[in-house]
């Protein structure tokens, strides 16, 4: 039953933020770059205002695998490291905690371009 | 000849709008989905003794690994044109900006077609991603200090 | 100006290439060659689209049965950068080259510089133009690969391409009356809707044409404009009409031809300079010469934005050239 309540939470929460993107894209034809950056940025302000870490207590990974969570990565990341290292954390903290997701786009990207060819549509 | 703005306000009007309540439905479930997906492959790792930390970059590199093969076999972008925002919202949306991006340009060479231009859609992410954690960062150390 | 030939300058050979979605569609049946790959054997997108205009012009030549020293003078454009298509798809031909860019309305630009061409210098000319989906897609839009959503007023590039040859004294389809364009500020700057940054291009051109040849909408068979779609076809009928030129018994554009768009998903429509030049050689033409379109006015119409003057936000460019045709 718990995990049920877990996954439900999961779902209407990531779906809520797809959606609040989609309404975005048709209502004033913002490009997805621009949405992609908006998000990311909101999830740093929303993680500093100490909005966000109680919904991914609540909504896990419907919450972190949005972009927004992408930016809850950074804004965690730097607050990490200025803890542990103090000012240089400011410099360090945000990439290290993202490092493994920036990475893993690189080399999975271009081993996709050594493997793949783009096709007609 | 120039047309004045009332032609742009009456274009806008003219255009017909984009089906919202259908895209957001199609958003709203298969974003929900991919969490959902996102989810069990948390409570996999964990349940496979990864710890927290582990967990937490596993989830992410395995979607961008899958987002990765669903661009390269062609697959991806039909699944988003009917997805829109529920594709490119969840971390996936993210990896198919780099990866398609690297297959396409890779005409051009390895290092300036591939290699100048595999950021050219998730290079802004990264960038204003990155700077508003080093504000938030500089912040945080200036507030801490009292 | 209207712009008068008076040599008797015919079109009298045609072919057209096509893709798959093309030929997918209701005119797939004419094209006179299909890569459903769309490669066309070639590594990129770009020289498949150059390959495309190679094999057009070759097969329009064929037909004709010319070779390359009979041809005087080549007028060919396509939406790549420095028209690269073009210079380097007809390279292998031995033919003098004149570059055209006129974005989608390169197919009307062609025929009427080639027609003029044909009338000072009792030569044959030929007039070659394409675009291609994948190409233009890469150099105007996103990756192939990447995943977006279009708005409904978005129109489909088409993959293909289309040669016409023109000379003194056969043939059947004689050019009579050409009108070009003005560069117009259509102060649209959504590159998700051409059509009706393209219509004022359109009205401005017929409008003057009407005025000048003293001729009213129902003086001929049909009046197409190049690539309009859905959008910009609608907004050009009530512009026109607005005017005091009723347009619909004749008006028809070739963006809404190329496609079946109850079936196939392509939104408002094809556009691109492949699409007025294969919906010319698949079934304008065709017809003329079955004497069932006697009097056609064809307007190509060119949105002439680049990817820089989109992202500096300023609003597209759009001209619309005309060709008045008639079948002798």
């Amino acid at each position: 039953m718990e995990t049920l309540i877990t996954y439900l939470s999961v779902f209407a929460v990531g779906g809520v933020l797809c959606v609040i993107a989609q309404i975005l894209i048709d209502k004033t034809k913002m490009t997805p770059a621009r949405i992609l950056v908006g998000y990311v940025v909101a999830g740093v302000v929303l993680t500093a205002v100490k909005l966000y870490g109680p919904l991914v207590k609540f909504a896990k990974a419907g919450a972190t695998v949005p972009l927004t969570g992408f930016g809850y990565s950074l804004a965690q990341g730097v607050e990490k490291a200025v803890d542990e290292k103090g000012l240089i954390g400011v410099l360090t903290g945000g990439l290290t905690a993202t490092a493994a997701g920036i990475t893993a786009a690189i080399v999975f990207a271009f081993l996709a371009a050594l493997f793949f060819k783009s096709k007609p549509k | 000849m120039n047309m004045d703005e009332n032609y742009k306000k009456f274009a806008e009007r003219h255009a017909p709008k984009s089906p919202i309540v259908k895209d957001c439905l199609m958003a709203f479930w298969v974003g929900g989905l991919i969490c959902v997906i996102g989810q069990a492959f948390s409570d996999f790792y964990k349940s496979r003794g990864a710890s927290e930390e582990t967990t937490k970059m596993l989830v992410p590199v395995t979607l961008i690994f899958l987002a990765a093969i669903f661009t390269g076999i062609g697959v991806f972008d039909r699944i988003a044109k009917h997805a829109g925002a529920g594709t490119l919202v969840p971390i996936t949306g993210f990896a198919n900006s780099v990866v398609a991006p690297a297959i396409d340009n890779k005409a051009e060479g390895w290092i300036l077609g591939l290699g100048a231009k595999i950021f050219i859609i998730a290079g802004p992410v990264i960038l204003y991603g990155t700077l508003a954690s080093v504000i938030y960062g500089l912040i945080y150390y200036i507030v801490g200090l009292f | 100006m209207l712009v008068s030939i008076k040599g008797d300058v015919r079109i009298f050979s045609y072919a057209a290439v096509g893709g798959a979605q093309e030929a997918k569609g209701p005119l797939g049946r004419a094209f006179d060659f299909i890569d459903e790959s769309e490669r066309f054997r070639q590594k990129t997108w770009e020289q498949s689209e150059g390959e495309m205009q190679r094999i057009a012009l070759r097969k329009a030549m064929d037909k004709a049965g010319l070779s390359d020293g009979d041809v005087g003078h080549l007028f060919a454009g396509d939406l790549m950068n420095q028209c690269t298509s073009s210079s380097y798809g007809l390279m292998s031909f031995d033919i003098p080259h004149v570059g055209l860019y006129g974005a989608c309305s390169t197919a009307a630009e062609s025929i009427s510089l080639a027609s003029v061409m044909s009338d000072t210098t009792d030569s044959i000319s030929a007039a070659v133009t394409s675009s291609h989906f994948c190409s233009a897609e890469r150099q105007f839009r996103y990756p192939l690969e990447y995943g977006g959503q279009r708005t409904p007023t978005s129109q489909r590039t088409v993959t293909g391409s289309a040669a016409f040859l023109l000379g003194r004294g056969r043939g059947k389809i004689q050019v009579k009356q050409l009108m070009f364009g003005r560069s117009v500020d259509s102060k649209i700057s959504d590159i998700c809707n051409m059509g009706a940054a393209m219509a004022p291009a359109a009205v401005d051109t017929l409008t003057r044409f009407f005025e000048e040849s003293g001729t009213q909408p129902q003086d001929y068979d049909k009046i197409v404009t190049g690539d309009l779609g859905r959008e910009g076809f609608e907004i050009t009928k009530m512009m026109m009409a607005q005017k005091g030129y009723n347009l619909d018994a004749v008006y028809d554009d070739c963006g809404l031809l190329i496609y079946n768009l109850a079936v196939q998903d392509m939104h408002a429509g094809g556009s691109g300079c492949g699409c007025s030049a294969v919906v010319a050689a698949t079934s304008l033409f065709p017809a003329m010469e079955r004497g069932e379109i006697r009097n056609l006015l064809f307007i190509g119409t060119g949105a002439l934005m680049s990817p820089t003057s989109a992202q500096q936000g300023l609003p597209i460019a759009s001209i619309a050239h005309l060709v008045h045709l008639s079948v002798m």
